[in-house]
Parts: structure tokens; C-alpha cells; sequence
């Protein structure tokens, strides 16, 4: 488990060890099983991370291994996070340590609710990022280091190029990943929205 | 880019505002909240001082933690107990209604809100629920969200969102006999892939689609999610204002006539262009079952078990996975594999039609010695309506255990689970490893008849070759 601070303000890059995670479809039913969605706070989440995989691996789960203890950046493969739309799936990932994921693709919802936390979520091809969990394999102490923009992970020296959407980019570089305070902004505009929908007006005749 | 879809009509008027990030403020016309995704909202609410904006257009219940046996107060098990205090707690000191045990209105947030009439035409609907996209069966766009999403709704009636493309699934032909809707999606997402949908909302059209009815259009948008589109719709038809007319929340009078009539402009349009189409014919669909550890490893149940050569490479490590976890041979016919547990049930089939399937195969014939099965409605009202009709009757007399209405045993947070490495066959959504409660446990996803079939004779049997009663 992690003392770093929880993501705050804008978030231009990230840096730590690395640790990799293999497997396409690795839903959010794995990252953090339901039995632990019991609560009613996100506190108690970092410890039951890959609850189930890591005790069937019996201690050799890449985030049981003392080598990784520390890491702050995930490296997975395809479709990572599908499933349940359970934030608590990155409240845990963000509690053992984790600040940035990078992979070959997202499910769309736990992209989002990574974003809400700050979480940054990067993509590459799926040759590229073989290579690159291959090499953060080779140096699981070495500090590796992302960058938003551009974005690109650096390990051991060597780089390669990732990407992210625009839009989720400009919110961590911007400080606004927490979007509620610019929701709230659009006062006029929220009024104006609810009040051209007829179903906000019980369906009565427009006037 | 789409254009004059029925998901461009309905985005374009709840646009809020583009934000400077380049997303788009969403309105959200209809949120749903339950006990497990809401009480961090609610507190992250409380420390920034903010107030639930409309609090009547959020509507809670209580699904995942129920205990489907007794659901007296206190809860045997602290924790479900305290969730559903919390909520309770926080409904009543934000003036949010709360459909709760008892009420005759609980339910599963996605069988409650469509059969109380809240669900409507053109609404955005979230919940922090990735089944949410149940409720683009009528027509609306409907997506999960996280928590923090939650607190974002409740303070603003709104989201940050990124608008997806539209793939159009036109699916010709009609289901045959003992081919559900869940057959069909389950044929779709083995079609598609689990991540076929990312990035897309799909819309299912074609004759196939308007011969369904709204329960069964539910099943079909309710695993939209688990082919990775994050929503799934019909386009609103007859089919959708006979089944909304009357219920409580419905319009009624003159407002009922403005609102078809409105629901009606709404359908993807003959004009309408799609980012993409796939096209399927659904009288070639078979019963279909999951054989693996995603919903994507589906086959026909007179199919096998997929080899290492008929499976894309990059498919391979994670077929070589389910194979070990499953406890499966490659080239091993489905059919005949002995059950331990069936449950019927859920946010996907735990509606009445789902609910009449399942009893025609059970009624007079007997539970198969040895397995362990129950059948747990959707809702209060989905209970009272078979009840009223005598389908717990007929499930009692044929060895069913009928329970009171919850999520169950779909993701097990409550007392239904499996045990050790229990094989179940079941009409919930997900089969990933450990979803049923146990971490060795595995999972069969299949129609409700195709669960009552299995329960009958203790293995996975074609529901169209059971031998008659």
C-alpha cells in the first residue's frame, strides 16, 4: 500500500515503478470482487485489490510480489476494466498505489471513473505495449516515467509513444478532472436544458 | 458521424454545454440510485456542502444486498444492514423517494424503474449501474456510471460526457421456438466481442428487433454493456407506448398524446446514417450458452467448446484460461455438462415473461436430484404478478426454491452464492471468474428456460429437445 498523496490539481505526469498485469478482459469483478463493495466508504479497498487472483496465485500475483511493492503505474493489455461500472474497481487500484494506467484499450466506464479520480489512462498498439511491459518486466525497481504532453512513457532511457483523448488530456492537465465544480458552472444553462425538455414539463401544451 | 439517430436526437437536447475540455455537459433526466454505488456520492455531496439538485428526478431501491429468503429488518449480515440504512438516511435527508422493502415497489433498479413507467422515451437515465443500458429498450440512452459520477448528477442533474459513435445491429428473420432474447444477445456479443461495442452505442433494429416485446428488448439492451457498448436502444414504437400507458409514472390524458407524439419524432429517422452496421439473421440462432470466463466465449448448445485453432490468436491465452478455470477440453460438447446450481433471476431475465419460460419447462416435471435451484423475481411486482398467476406454485411443485425479490446470486452480494468450484447455470449477465460469490465458482450463462431445462435433467440440455412432461 501506497503513502503517496492521492492525485490533486493538475496532473501533467506520473512517475514510479512500473508493474505489469498480462491478460485481455480483465474485468472490474477481478480488480476488486463484489464481496468487498460491503461498505460504505472506499477506505478499506487497497488491501483487496485482485483479491481472489492474488490468493489463487498464492503469493506470486505481480502486486504480491516484493519487487513491485511501490509500483505506481500499471501496464496492462486489451479491454482492461470491463464490466461492472464499480468505481470502486480504480478507488482500489488508487489505494494500493496505482496513479496511471497504461494499456492497449479501456472499457469506457472504468476510463471515466478513472478520470474522476485523477487516474490517467494512456493506450499504445498492442505490439507496443509487449514491448513495453517486457521491458518494465526487466526493471521492476527502476522509476519509470509518463508524461500527458506529449504523452510518451520513458523506462531504463528508452520511449515510446502513447495516447490519450483530448478532452480527458486537457481535464488532468487542466486540474478539472473533478468535473463537479464545472458542472455546477452552467447554471443558466442547465435551466435552459430542462426547461426545453417536455418530459421535465410533465408534457403540457407549450404555450 | 451519425446523423438523425434516435442517440444524436436525444443527445443533441439534453447538450448542456461544451466544456472547455472539449467534453459535453450531459443532462440526465431520470437518475437511479441503490445502496451500493450512492452512500460515497452522498458523503462526497456532504463534504462539499452541496445539495442534490432535482431531487425528484432521482429514484432509489434497495437490489444487491437484499437477502432473498428473509428480508427482515435488521439484516442477519451488519454490513447489508448498514448500506441500506445509509440509503435510507441519506433518501430521507435529501427528499429523494425510495421504492423500499415492503413498499410493493422494490425491485432491481432496472426491472422497477421501466415497470413503474419512469423509464420513458428520449430521457438520458444513469445509474450507478453498468446495466443501466436496460432502459434503452424504450428508447432512451441509458449508461452506467461510477460514484463519482453519482455525486456529479445529484449536485448538478448532469454529466460530463463524450458523445459515441452508432453501429446499427439490424437483425432480420424471426427467434425460433425456445430462442430467447437472451439467446440472441448472448449470439451477438459471441459475434462482436466483448469489446466490439467500445466506443459505440448500438442500436438493434430490423424485423427481428420489433417483433420483441418490451421485456424481452430489456434483456437485449441490459447485456448491451457486456459487449462493451456502454448503451444499447430501440427505437420507440407501439410496442413501447402499450406497454408504458397506464403505468404510474406514465403521462396520462392530453400529456399522453404530446408525449407518443414526441417519442415518436424521436426514432432514428429514415435519414438517419450510421458510424457502422453489422447485420445478423435471427433464424439462424441457436440456444446459446457461455462456456468460458467472459460473456464473449458463447456457443450453441448443440456446439463445442471452442479449440485453440478455432480461436483468434490474440483470443488464445484467455481461451486457454477459461479452459483451465472452467475445468473444460477443448472440442468437448457443451451439452450433457452436469450442473450444480440454477438460478433464475436478475436484472437481465428475472421479469415476468422470463419468469412464465422458465415454469412452462418446469411445470410437471422435478427438479433433478442433487441440484440446488431457485427462482428469484425481479421485483415486488413481478412476485405478485406470478404469484397472482400461480407460477411459485408450479416452481414449488417441481422442486424450485421461489425467494423474494433481489440481485441474488448475479454478483452474490448477499447470502446466494456458490460454493467452492459449484458450476451454475444461470440467467444472470456475467460469467467472469468469481462473480457468483465463490472465487473457484463457475458460471453458465443461458435463457430461463434453458436453466429450468438443466435443472430438470442436471445438465446442460437443448430446451427444444426436453422429452414432454
Amino acid at each position: 500500500m501506497t503513502s503517496t498523496p492521492f492525485p490533486s490539481g493538475a496532473i501533467s505526469q506520473v512517475s514510479g515503478p512500473a508493474v505489469v498485469l498480462r491478460g485481455n478482459d480483465i474485468d472490474t469483478d477481478r480488480i476488486i470482487p463484489a464481496r468487498f463493495l460491503k461498505c460504505v466508504t472506499f477506505d478499506g479497498l487497497g488491501a483487496q485489490v485482485f483479491a481472489d487472483d492474488r490468493s489463487e496465485q498464492n503469493g506470486e500475483h505481480p502486486f504480491d510480489r516484493p519487487e513491485h511493492q511501490g509500483a505506481a503505474i500499471l501496464i496492462v493489455n486489451r479491454n482492461f476494466g470491463c464490466g461492472s461500472s464499480r468505481e470502486h474497481a480504480p478507488q482500489a487500484l488508487l489505494r494500493w498505489g496505482i496513479r496511471a494506467v497504461v494499456g492497449e484499450s479501456f472499457a469506457e466506464i472504468f476510463y471515466g471513473n478513472c478520470l474522476a479520480l485523477g487516474i490517467p489512462c494512456l493506450q499504445a498498439s498492442s505490439e507496443e505495449i509487449d514491448a513495453l511491459q517486457t521491458a518494465a518486466e526487466a526493471a521492476p525497481q527502476t522509476s519509470a516515467s509518463i508524461s500527458l504532453e506529449p504523452a510518451a512513457i520513458e523506462i531504463e532511457g528508452r520511449r515510446w509513444d502513447l495516447s490519450m483523448a483530448a478532452d480527458a488530456k486537457n481535464r488532468l492537465l487542466g486540474g478539472q478532472w473533478d468535473a463537479t465544480s464545472q458542472l455546477l458552472q452552467q447554471e443558466q444553462a442547465l435551466q435552459d436544458t430542462a426547461a426545453r425538455l417536455p418530459y421535465m414539463q410533465g408534457f403540457v401544451a407549450s404555450r | 458521424m451519425s446523423t438523425a439517430t434516435l442517440y444524436d436526437k436525444v443527445w443533441a437536447l439534453h447538450q448542456v454545454a461544451e466544456l472547455p475540455s472539449g467534453a459535453t455537459q450531459l443532462f440526465i433526466g431520470l437518475h437511479l440510485i441503490h445502496e451500493v454505488t450512492s452512500p460515497q456520492a452522498f458523503a462526497a455531496l456532504k463534504d462539499l456542502g452541496l445539495s442534490v439538485r432535482h431531487p425528484e428526478r432521482t429514484v432509489a431501491t434497495v437490489d444487491h444486498i437484499v437477502p432473498t429468503t428473509s428480508q427482515a429488518r435488521p439484516f442477519a449480515d451488519g454490513l447489508a444492514e448498514e448500506m441500506l440504512s445509509t440509503l435510507e438516511r441519506n433518501c430521507q435527508e435529501y427528499g429523494i423517494h425510495l421504492n423500499g422493502l415492503g413498499s410493493g415497489r422494490q425491485g432491481i433498479v432496472h426491472v422497477m424503474a421501466p415497470e413503474l413507467g419512469l423509464t420513458q422515451p428520449g430521457m438520458t437515465v444513469a445509474c450507478g449501474d453498468s446495466h443501466t443500458s436496460t432502459h434503452g429498450a424504450f428508447g432512451a440512452i441509458a449508461f452506467g456510471i461510477g460514484t463519482s459520477q453519482v455525486r456529479d448528477v445529484l449536485a448538478s442533474q448532469s454529466l460530463t460526457m463524450n458523445k459515441l459513435k452508432v453501429r446499427r445491429i439490424w437483425v432480420d428473420g424471426a427467434l425460433q421456438p425456445g430462442v430467447f432474447a437472451k439467446d440472441l444477445v448472448l449470439h451477438i456479443i459471441r459475434t462482436l466481442g466483448v469489446k466490439g461495442g467500445v466506443g459505440y452505442a448500438y442500436e438493434f433494429a430490423g424485423p427481428a428487433i420489433e417483433a420483441l416485446s418490451m421485456e424481452e428488448r430489456m434483456t437485449l439492451c441490459n447485456m448491451a454493456i457486456e459487449g462493451g457498448a456502454r448503451c444499447g436502444y430501440v427505437n420507440p414504437d407501439q410496442t413501447t407506448f402499450d406497454y408504458l400507458k397506464g403505468r404510474p409514472h406514465a403521462p396520462s390524458g392530453e400529456a399522453w398524446d404530446r408525449a407518443v407524439s414526441w417519442w415518436k419524432s424521436l426514432a432514428s429517422g429514415a435519414d438517419a446514417c450510421f458510424d457502422d452496421e453489422v447485420k445478423l439473421d435471427a433464424a439462424t440462432i441457436a440456444p446459446t450458452i457461455t462456456w468460458g470466463i467472459t460473456p464473449g466465449q458463447g456457443i450453441g448448445v448443440d456446439e463445442a467448446v471452442p479449440t485453440l485453432e478455432q480461436t483468434p490468436e490474440e483470443d488464445r491465452p484467455l481461451a486457454q484460461e477459461a479452459y483451465r478455470y472452467m475445468d473444460l477440453q477443448p472440442g468437448q460438447a457443451i451439452a450433457g455438462l452436469p450442473v450444480d446450481v440454477c438460478f433464475i433471476g436478475s436484472c437481465t431475465n428475472g421479469r415476468l415473461s422470463d419468469l412464465r419460460a422458465a415454469a412452462s419447462i418446469a411445470a410437471g416435471r422435478q427438479v433433478a436430484s442433487g441440484i440446488k435451484a431457485f427462482v428469484v423475481p425481479g421485483s415486488e411486482q413481478v412476485a405478485a404478478a406470478a404469484e397472482a398467476e400461480g407460477l411459485d406454485a408450479v416452481f414449488r411443485q417441481a422442486g424450485f426454491e421461489w425467494r423474494e425479490p433481489g440481485c441474488s446470486m448475479c454478483l452474490a452480494m448477499n447470502p446466494d452464492r456458490l460454493e467452492g468450484r459449484q458450476i451454475s447455470a444461470s440467467s444472470s449477465n456475467r460469467n467472469f471468474k468469481g462473480r457468483q460469490g465463490s472465487a473457484s465458482g463457475r458460471t453458465l450463462l443461458m435463457s430461463p428456460a434453458m436453466v429450468a431445462a438443466a435443472a430438470i435433467t442436471g445438465h446442460v440440455t437443448d430446451v427444444r429437445s426436453l422429452p414432454p412432461a
